[in-house]
């Protein structure tokens, strides 16, 4: 007996090698799909915004031991692109070394989806509200992409390309995303505005990383989400705030470039005014609480 | 593959089962093993009233394929029973009136019983944070709360399993 949005009755693999799903995506393209803990595309299935159908080639990369794991080799963090979200939450190298990362993941969804879903599958959805994205960017991070006949290091801030859409081919899949672990005197701040403080879709949010020496900003990079077709880098912003000494001055002057970089929309959630402004000030708080 | 045999723990017996591969778990305990504690609400990952416990952590049943609970143990409910013996937790839940149509009460004592079980200190705002994704359209929550305070409580007491 089933409700009145069943799945299809699709095949099914479970292969337990990488190289044994970069063969099938290889044979199938654009007839499989990928799943690790099915958050985003089961959920799709039902509401009717992903077509599926019988026909489809469902590829469960859940058994595969390299692709799940968080690893700090030397000072690069690397997590597998099917490590589960509230295993990163937890994880005491990534508190220790990427904690914006911790923290943005524990805003996201419920306890049940952080349990099921993974980093990859939120990269891969590839929602310009995808709260791994501004966090990840913020770190810097690459992502490695796979298919049978390469494999690629791609910055993940040439990866999205609008909602929904990225650079990856039929073929191709994330294995891992890695970055820079976290040095002394540098400092990440994440800022999640939504409608209410739990299990919501951001209308904007702020990941800022920072290295300031003696009050002169040495490096900084600002990322939003839910303000543009894509999580994306403010490389103007950043520009106009390096090598300058922080103070409110500054800040005032700088997130008044904000309005000309992002291009938010209006939506169920808030107007594209309305995200404007709370990029502005959630930039704002951020940075002032740097100058202290 | 259409179909997968797989062995999977539920509520402290083995099982060795034939599924089809798009089944949900939610459609194998429910519709195919009767375990009727874990109830159809969203069928969307939102509304909780399908949580049931994979490997000791909370996850929405309805968008847990049956084949991925190859391998794992699964608690529903009925698994807290004990014979003549009603678990703590439930108790808590009845002695504080957090339950009124009782259709998000299953998904919540789960979510809870994992909340607890892993906690070593629980207070107002871990607890609502904890049960963020569970839905309850009747009791406004505090009762809720309130009760699995209570049973947190009484799990450092000594009463719980």
């Amino acid at each position: 007996m089933l409700g009145s949005r069943t799945l299809p009755h699709w095949s099914y693999h479970c292969p337990g090698e990488l190289k044994t799903a970069l063969q099938l995506l290889d044979k199938y393209k654009k007839k499989c799909k990928v799943i690790a803990g099915g958050t985003d595309i089961l959920p799709a299935i039902r509401r009717g915004v992903l077509t599926a159908s019988d026909a489809l080639q469902v590829v469960d990369i859940t058994h595969i031991d390299e692709l799940s794991g968080i690893e700090k080799h030397q000072n690069i963090i690397r997590i597998g692109a099917a490590t589960r979200l509230a295993e990163i939450e937890r994880s005491p190298v990534i508190n220790k070394y990427a904690p914006i990362l911790a923290q943005a993941i524990n805003e996201m969804a419920s306890a049940q989806i952080r349990n099921s879903g993974t980093i990859g599958g939120n990269l891969c959805t590839a929602s310009p509200a995808a709260d791994t994205a501004p966090p990840l960017l913020a770190l810097d991070a690459a992502l490695r992409i796979n298919s049978q006949q390469a494999e690629k290091l791609v910055d993940l801030k040439s990866y999205f390309l609008g909602p929904g859409r990225t650079i990856m081919k039929p073929g191709e899949m994330v294995s891992e995303i890695n970055f820079p672990a976290m040095k002394k005197d540098e400092r990440f701040f994440w800022i999640k505005l939504g409608r209410r403080n739990v299990f919501t879709l951001s209308i904007v949010s702020v990941a800022i990383w920072i290295k300031i020496k003696n009050g002169i900003v040495y490096g900084i990079r600002i990322a939003l989400g839910a303000a543009a077709p894509t999580p994306l880098r403010l490389l103007r912003t950043e520009a106009y705030f390096t090598g300058k000494k922080l103070n409110a001055e500054l800040i005032e002057n700088g997130i008044q470039l904000i309005p000309e970089e992002i291009n938010p929309i209006s939506d169920v959630r808030a107007s594209a005014a309305y995200r404007t402004d709370m990029a502005m000030v959630l930039t704002r708080r951020a940075l002032i609480s740097c100058i202290a | 593959m259409k179909k997968m045999s797989i062995k999977m723990n539920l509520n402290h017996k083995d099982y060795a089962i034939e599924v089809d591969t798009s089944l949900t778990l939610l459609e194998l305990l429910r519709d195919d093993l009767a375990i009727k504690s874990v109830h159809r609400g969203c069928e969307e990952g939102n509304c909780g009233a399908c949580t049931v416990l994979l490997n000791g952590v909370p996850v929405y049943s309805c968008i847990t394929l049956a084949v991925q609970a190859h391998n794992s143990h699964i608690l529903t409910l009925e698994g807290l029973q004990r014979e003549g013996e009603t678990h703590p937790l439930l108790t808590s839940f009845l002695t504080h009136d957090a339950i009124q149509c009782g259709y998000c009460t299953s998904g919540f004592i789960l979510t809870a019983y994992a909340l607890i079980d892993n906690a070593d200190s629980l207070n107002a705002t871990d607890i609502r944070k904890g049960i963020s994704g569970n839905l309850c359209r009747c009791t406004g929550y505090e009762n809720i709360v309130k009760s699995i305070a209570a049973a947190f409580t009484e799990k450092q007491n000594g009463n719980w399993w």
